[in-house]
């Protein structure tokens, strides 16, 4: 099952938590301080990646959810 | 196992208990914690919420009702007094008893006090570790007033910076060479630059020798061979210590923290510790470790409550923090302590500065430059060597 990763740019505070947890998920803009989502629908061998950038993401700015339930 | 007691409830506690759940644990839980508030965070107290105005609703780790959903019972403001590990039994201050079949240890760092024995009304001095000492810091800044500071750490740092932003008149003081050398040693003199640029004067390899009441309010601060200083403010941030008084006599191994073994287990088998308390070994570095970082708390809870229901698996993690002082966004990840090797490269407003031992890449401090951060932490895990990552790595853009 894909999942998909939420992600909402306007409480985004530049923190790179999320880069550093799942690079294959995450790009920086390094000019505008906020994360760049790569890939909205993620595939589940990624799933324990995409749930650790979602925990550690200080400002609550990404959640993680199954694609069947979305 | 049938119930399990959380005591701390903050970032480390938390997330323990959604890892209870997310694994399936149906069993009772119950949160203890000194503080009356809910949980809330604590990286934003010496920041933007410092000036910006205390939002609980917004420090909130989670909304209230998320602890009915998840079947917590909470007891706020009760503070555990002593355990006692045989019967499995907490005994709260309140007087109160818990019996469990698991237990988290997860009571975080308490802030040490070294000027209070230095001041005849120590009351006239602040400190900042929860949300009460940041409301009680937050209402005094004004613009106009002198704040001294002592101990150049992360927090003393982030607070001169908040209130120098907000036109307060800032001395930092600290008997180290450099700002934050605990952690980075002489790379911490990147910090007194930024700070002197805006203007706060740091004043490093000193200390207080006496710090006296004023009539009108505030203090006179000495330093040894210097003139006085008068303050309107005065903040202690001198570190923090693992906050395991409660644990004394609970023949629990402590040594700075709860002594856990690399799956966060403690010296007995049904209670185990997470967070800014627990030293643990950490398989990656193949040291034993103690981290006062938040990251850190949220993976070590998830993680200990997997351990208390019976995984083995080791906690191996690169430590990771950040600071945000005035605009310098501050990212470190890995080990800088007791580094041989040492690169510094310097961008227009950006920095590398990376730590080496024994021929490999343990640590990097990244300001304004996330992106090598994230190729750092690899280079990390992958144990990269010296050589390479120096060639590779520390280029400022
Ligand atoms: C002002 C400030 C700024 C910070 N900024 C950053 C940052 O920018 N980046 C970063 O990575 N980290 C930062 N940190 C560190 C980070 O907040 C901590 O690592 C994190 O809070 C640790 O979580 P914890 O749950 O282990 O412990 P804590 O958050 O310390 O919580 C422990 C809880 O246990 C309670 N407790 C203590 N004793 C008892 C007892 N006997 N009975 C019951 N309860 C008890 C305490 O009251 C407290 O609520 C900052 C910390 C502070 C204070
Ligand atoms: S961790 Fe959160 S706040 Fe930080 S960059 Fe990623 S999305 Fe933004």
């Amino acid at each position: 099952m894909a999942i998909i990763v939420k992600f909402d740019p306007s409480k985004c505070q530049g923190y790179a938590n999320c880069l550093i947890e799942a690079p294959e998920i995450w790009d920086f803009d390094e000019d505008d301080d906020v994360a760049l989502l790569l890939q909205e629908v993620v595939p589940e061998s990624l799933r324990a990646k995409a749930e650790a950038s979602a925990r550690g993401c200080p400002a609550h700015a990404i959640a993680v959810e199954n694609q069947s339930d979305a | 196992m049938d119930h399990v007691v959380v005591v701390g409830a903050s970032l480390a506690g938390v997330n323990a208990i959604e890892g209870l759940r997310d694994r399936g644990f149906t069993g009772e839980i119950t949160l203890v914690g000194a503080e009356r508030h809910l949980p809330y965070d604590r990286p934003p107290l010496s920041k933007e919420a410092l000036s910006g105005g205390l939002d609980g609703e917004r420090l909130a780790l989670r909304p209230p009702q998320w602890y009915e959903e998840q079947g917590v019972t909470l007891r706020l403001g009760e503070p555990a007094r002593a355990l006692e590990p045989g019967p499995k039994r907490l005994w709260l201050d309140s007087g109160g008893q818990l019996d469990f079949d698991g237990l988290v240890v997860a009571t975080g760092s308490s802030v040490r006090r070294f000027a209070h024995r230095l001041c005849g009304d120590p009351a006239r001095l602040c400190q900042l570790r929860t949300l009460d000492d940041a409301q009680r810091l937050g209402d005094q800044l004004e613009p106009g007033r002198r704040l001294v500071v002592l101990g150049a750490g992360f927090i003393g740092l982030e607070v001169a910076a908040t209130a120098r932003t907000l036109g307060l008149d800032v001395t930092v003081i600290d008997v180290a060479a450099s700002p934050l050398a605990r952690v980075l040693g002489e790379a911490g003199a990147w910090f007194t630059d930024l700070h002197t640029t805006h203007g706060v004067d740091i004043r490093c390899g000193t200390s207080v020798d006496s710090i006296d009441p004023r009539s009108g309010g505030g203090v006179v601060v000495r330093s040894p061979g210097r003139a006085t200083l008068e303050a309107d403010l005065f903040l202690e941030s001198v570190g923090a210590a693992p906050a395991v008084d409660w644990l004394s006599g609970s023949g629990l191994v402590l040594e700075d923290g709860v002594v856990c073994g690399s799956d966060l287990r403690t010296s007995h088998p049904d209670i185990v510790a997470a967070g800014d308390v627990a030293r643990w070994h950490n398989d990656l570095f193949g040291e034993s470790m103690r981290v006062e970082h938040w990251t850190n708390a949220v993976e070590q809870g998830r993680h200990a409550a997997g351990t208390l229901l019976g995984e083995r698996e080791s906690y191996r993690s690169i430590p990771y923090f950040w600071t945000d002082q005035f605009s310098a966004k501050a990212r470190f990840v890995g080990r800088a302590d007791a580094a041989d090797d040492i690169v510094v490269e310097r961008g227009e407003d950006s920095a590398v500065i990376l730590f080496g031992r024994d021929g490999r890449l343990r640590g990097a401090l990244c300001i304004n430059a996330p992106r090598r951060l994230a190729r750092c932490r690899i280079a990390i895990r992958d144990g990269m060597s010296w050589t390479e990552a120096a060639a590779d790595l520390a280029t400022c853009a």
